[in-house]
């Protein structure tokens, strides 16, 4: 392991360690532009260079491995000689319009112009300017601003898996560009914007919104998927402006999904900010006591069914069973799609290889799903797996459009059968893999038989050696932020349809449910933060909190709680859900154990001991799950048919709609969403 | 001055046949395969006897590049190649035509030999797009060797395999860059790579690499098969051997010449470039090394020696020994501005003091032509040329820098008189 010198400071470093990281392992700052720690080294800003001992010129450090014995001064009169002088060619071209600039505040260049710049510019000549591109109604483009340090480019090649950006020109009228004009059709490109050192690559909908500096801000968990990727809620006032990713190497690294940064403008449309009671065939506004009221007189002597929705945290999903049960319902429920699997065996129901341990894997058998839309940056991860190892990976399913190169292997379950009895070429590649994965999609457990193609996969799984000591490679892929929670927390006592088998329905944030099914004489409370489909239904209905408006516990597809914070309050009268149900609880004579958050984080430990580390995966027993029987021959038919719209906050979303608008219905487009 | 048994380049005008016949009457392929009989290490072993030095502009000593190359290709699964710089485009620079067109077949037996030297089974040369008809006489005299069975399986019966490809750039010059040549090579942008890693290591493919200049593999048979030692015996101490000149402006004669290394410069243009034009006396300035180096004013003209460590001691350099002449009637600033001109357009724009620097100083430069600027700017473009040179990826930033500093150097009078001037246009 080399061992060098950096500003008289020893360090010894891992072989391969640029100088840059090493630096950084000190605590030492080197000034950059083009580089990024997950993208490639281009070198070509030159905003890094350090001074080496024996080198005649300086260094870019980014670039330059780390030798034994090496010498190096980043704060050398050589190095900041360097480095003024690049500033100053940067901004020889860049316009002087901060002031008007969406990255005003929070711009590198304009942060190390104070630190390396000049007070006054020397360029007396005439500027460039650059043709704005249209990347669609997500990344605003101000070109004039680049300065080329292609991070876009590396970013759209290497993790989004999208080739539509590129570098047209040279010297000087070298620009970034799409060759033809092109949207950016990944559903990861808002993170072109974070990765934009400038101001060139801006978020459209939030441009000219606020200031950085007049943001609050509150590092919370992103639950419009199961991911549970970790986030920056950046509000101002009561609203929330914007959400940005917050470093998990263990969840999403540094990335979110355009669902989740985007659809905040969903949070301030169609909400419920008051009870509403329904009187004569309408609904009426009232007082929380009158709701109350309304739904102890109602659903008295009633069989009442309970089911919680997709965004549902865990807090509010205890203080629901334990009221549930205080009713004596039996009709619990967490599976609004209706997938059919066991949920006994945390195994059987986790992402059990990990997030970041299908890193490891050499082969992946994809079943019923297609990460790229139900999870993103699950489905980033398998890219940046198999742009490192060439993995091989089969996909069991509808054909889809996969930004990594698949086999496809058959469309139903006939295929997985196949590959239990050892038939086909992907066979071969599973038994000589080491560390052979397999996802099992919602596509392949929502219908009928799901439990025998749980069943048959655990049986594929444990064929092929996926699980052994110190490797998992058993995964279901969950699409709903609440689903492990729920499923943690037992809240599965009913049969999937449980909502046609009640005459009283307790429906937490539930909207994806066939609101038609549900009997038309039942009583039907709806506790939510939208008006979306189940509102419409409701008798009785009680707002409650956004995700970015309490604080609670999620449980992501890993089996990994996180805590969600409070970054605004619900609006008007809606409160926080679980004291909803505390305060219901009273009023129904059953009152809730627990009057504080404190309390009910205590109560989410007593049911289930992975409550009580934060933050971490507990590793699931492996045993045996699911119930073998026959397999209907119908292929896997996928759940999300469009990305951006999945739950009642996308749905509410302007900018989500024209997402759907440009990516999915638009037919001149490739669409990111398939079905 | 080189006697006519020590030049290796017999047809560099075209006066006899370039085909395989007429080559073979000339030497050329005359016991190729018992040079390759005496093995790798010989072959290495002779070339660094020779000190021959790389004739594209930088003058890395050749035998030791070779000798970075693996001794066992193609055990980590690699191959070695061997890529040929056909990419010349330096302005003033026209040796490697010739060669190509009138001596291919010392170039394509070189290939072979550096190859095998090399241990590579495949060379590349990468021709510069401009020059059409020398690609399609050199592809004629590949063909040829393919067909004597000099190329291809068993090469020249050598035992070794070797086969050679001819490779058509797309005409920009920073393509003659070893690394944005390999870029370009593998079908990307031609952008220069950082180094390390060095070609040597990973270059083509990510495999071992070497690259080398036509004039550069071109003059190995013959050292070979008179010995480096020979070669070593011509020039001054390590600036050995011949090589090309390529004299042009204003020369009576001007004309490409093998000459011996160290050459007096005043000798070299009154002996083959029939001399100045007007007499020595009317000699303004030379450029001595192709346009990227500091060009000389007629004083140290008078004295100074043609090779890599006399030119370097002056502060310009041999490059690739494109000797530019320019008499009394030049407008020097202008020559210069047009010479930022090219590295502008030229710039890859990958790096940022390249790409935003050399636009700049072309544009002061085109104001210091007409005096339209300040006293203090003269000072400016020094410091902006200190800015880029050392600081970019590839020496393109330094070769830009370089001819500005040179004009600043040896005519800042001239400069400040035309400022002065324009000023008092402008007050009357």
């Amino acid at each position: 392991m080399p061992k060098l010198t950096i500003d008289g400071m020893e360090v010894t470093v891992e072989p391969g360690t640029s100088i840059i990281q090493a630096a950084e392992q000190l605590g030492i700052e080197i000034p950059r532009f083009c580089y990024h720690d997950k993208l490639s080294v281009p070198a070509n800003c030159r905003m890094c260079l350090v001074e080496v001992e024996k080198s005649p010129k300086p260094v870019a450090s980014c670039a330059m491995p780390c030798a034994d014995g090496m010498n190096v001064f980043t704060k050398s009169a050589i190095a900041q000689k360097a480095r003024n002088g690049v500033m100053e060619m940067l901004l020889v071209n860049h316009p002087l319009d901060c002031p008007i600039c969406d990255q005003a505040g929070e711009c590198d260049l304009q942060d190390q112009a104070v630190a390396y710049g000049f007070d006054r510019s020397r360029y007396n000549e005439e500027k460039r300017a650059v043709k704005d591109k249209e990347l669609g109604p997500l990344v605003k483009t101000v070109m004039t601003r680049c300065i080329q340090c292609t991070r876009c480019v590396r970013f759209g090649e290497e993790i989004a898996g999208v080739n539509e950006l590129g570098v047209i020109g040279r010297g000087e009228h070298l620009e970034i560009g799409t060759y033809v004009e092109q949207m950016a059709t990944s559903e990861l490109s808002g993170n072109l914007i974070d990765v934009c050192p400038v101001g060139a690559l801006t978020s459209k909908p939030y441009a000219f919104t606020a200031r950085p500096w007049e943001l609050r801000r509150t590092e919370s968990i992103d639950v419009l998927d199961a991911v549970g990727s970790n986030i920056r809620i950046d509000a101002r006032g009561g609203e929330v402006l914007r959400i940005l990713p917050r470093l998990n190497e263990d969840v999403n690294e540094e990335w979110i999904s355009d669902k989740t940064r985007f659809a905040v403008d969903g949070l301030k449309n169609q909400r419920l900010d008051m009870p509403y009671v329904r009187h004569h065939g309408k609904l009426q506004p009232a007082t929380w006591q009158l709701a109350f009221d309304a739904i102890a007189e109602n659903i008295k002597g009633k069989k009442i069914g309970a089911i919680v929705g997709d965004l549902a945290d865990c807090e509010s999903i205890i203080a629901l069973k334990d009221l549930m049960k205080a009713l004596g319902s039996l009709n619990l429920e967490c599976r609004q799609d209706a997938a059919q699997f066991d949920t006994s065996q945390p195994a059987g129901y986790l992402f059990n290889t990990t997030i970041a341990g299908i890193e490891k894997a050499d082969a992946i058998l994809l079943v019923g799903t297609n990460p790229r839309t139900e999870a993103a940056l699950v489905n980033a991860r398998i890219r940046k797996t198999w742009l490192a190892n060439r993995i091989k990976i089969g996909v069991i399913g509808p054909q889809m459009d996969l930004n990594y190169p698949v086999k496809h292997l058959g469309a139903g379950p006939e295929t997985l059968e196949e590959l239990l009895n050892g038939k086909g070429a992907f066979a071969d590649v599973l038994s000589k893999a080491k560390n052979p994965m397999i996802i099992l999609g919602a596509g392949a457990l929502k219908r009928a038989d799901g439990m025998a193609i749980q069943a048959l996969a655990r049986k594929v799984a444990e064929k092929y050696n996926m699980v052994r000591d110190g490797w998992n490679g058993f995964n279901m892929l969950h699409i709903a932020a609440s689903r492990v929670g729920a499923l943690a927390l037992g809240f599965v006592e009913g049969t999937p349809e449980t909502w046609s088998k009640v005459n009283a329905l307790y429906l937490l944030g539930a909207d994806e449910i066939p609101i038609d099914k549900i009997d038309a004489k039942a009583f039907v409370i709806y506790q939510g933060h939208h008006g979306d489909k189940a509102a419409a239904r409701a008798d009785v209905i009680l707002p409650g909190a956004a995700y970015t408006e309490k604080n609670a516990t999620y449980v992501n597809l890993e089996g990994r709680p996180q805590t969600a914070r409070q970054a605004v309050f619900p609006p008007l009268d809606a409160r926080e859900d679980w004291k909803i149900l505390r305060a219901l609880s009273e009023v129904l004579g059953k009152t809730l154990s627990y009057d504080t958050l404190a309390q009910v984080r205590e109560r989410l430990v007593k049911e289930n001991a992975l409550f009580g580390a934060i933050g971490v995966v507990q590793p699931a027993k492996w045993t045996s799950f699911g119930k073998e029987g026959k397999c209907d021959k119908s292929p896997f038919v996928l759940p999300v048919n469009n990305f951006y719209m999945t739950d009642p906050i996308t749905r509410a979303s302007k900018t989500m709609a024209e997402c759907t608008a440009a990516f999915v219905m638009s037919p001149k487009k490739k669409a990111v969403a398939h079905g | 001055m080189l006697s006519d048994k020590d030049r290796i380049f017999t047809n560099l005008y075209g006066w006899f046949g370039a085909d395989l016949k007429s080559a073979q009457a000339r030497g050329d392929w005359d016991g190729t395969k018992g040079l390759i009989a005496k093995g790798r290490d010989w072959i290495v072993e002779e070339i660094k006897k020779s000190e021959l030095r790389g004739r594209g502009g930088a003058g890395f000593p050749t035998g030791m590049k070779w000798s970075f190359m693996p001794k066992e290709p193609g055990k980590d699964g690699r191959p070695s190649y061997l890529v040929i710089n056909a990419d010349e485009s330096e302005p003033g620079t026209c040796k490697d035509r010739d060669i190509i067109r009138h001596e291919p077949h010392k170039l394509i037996e070189g290939a072979l030999l550096a190859s095998f030297a090399c241990g590579a089974h495949a060379c590349y040369i990468y021709i510069r797009g401009e020059f059409y008809h020398e690609a399609a006489a050199l592809q004629k005299a590949i063909d040829e060797a393919y067909a004597a069975g000099l190329l291809g399986k068993n090469a020249a019966g050598s035992g070794w395999d070797f086969d050679l490809y001819v490779h058509r750039g797309a005409g920009a010059y920073i393509c003659g860059e070893e690394s944005a040549l390999l870029n370009s090579l593998e079908g990307k942008k031609g952008f220069p790579r950082n180094k390390p890693p060095f070609p040597a290591g990973a270059g083509l493919y990510s495999c071992p690499t070497t690259v080398n200049n036509v004039e550069t593999i071109a003059v190995v048979p013959e050292i070979l098969r008179r010995g480096g030692v020979w070669f070593g015996g011509i020039g001054k101490e390590k600036n050995r051997g011949t090589k090309v000149f390529c004299i042009s402006g204003h020369v009576n004669n001007p004309c490409n010449v093998e000459e011996a290394m160290s050459i007096p410069l005043k000798e070299i243009i009154e002996k083959h470039g029939g001399g100045v034009r007007g007499g020595w006396d009317n000699l303004l300035a030379v450029i001595p090394g192709g346009s990227s180096t500091r060009l000389l004013p007629k004083d140290i003209c008078e004295t100074v020696l043609m090779d890599f460590d006399s030119l370097r001691a002056v502060n310009s350099g041999l490059g690739t020994a494109a000797i530019i002449v320019m008499d009394k009637s030049t407008d020097i600033v202008y020559a210069i501005a047009r010479l930022a001109r090219f590295y502008w357009h030229e710039s890859c724009g990958q790096c940022t003091p390249c790409r935003e620097g050399t636009g700049w100083m072309y544009r002061i430069m085109q104001r210091m032509v007409r005096g339209e600027a300040e006293l203090h700017e003269i000072d400016m473009l020094l410091d902006i040329g200190s800015e880029i040179e050392g600081h970019t990826i590839c020496a393109h930033g330094d070769a830009s820098a370089w001819p500005i500093q040179g004009l600043i150097k040896h005519f800042r009078p001239e400069m400040e008189r035309r400022i002065h001037e324009y000023r008092k246009k402008l007050a009357a």
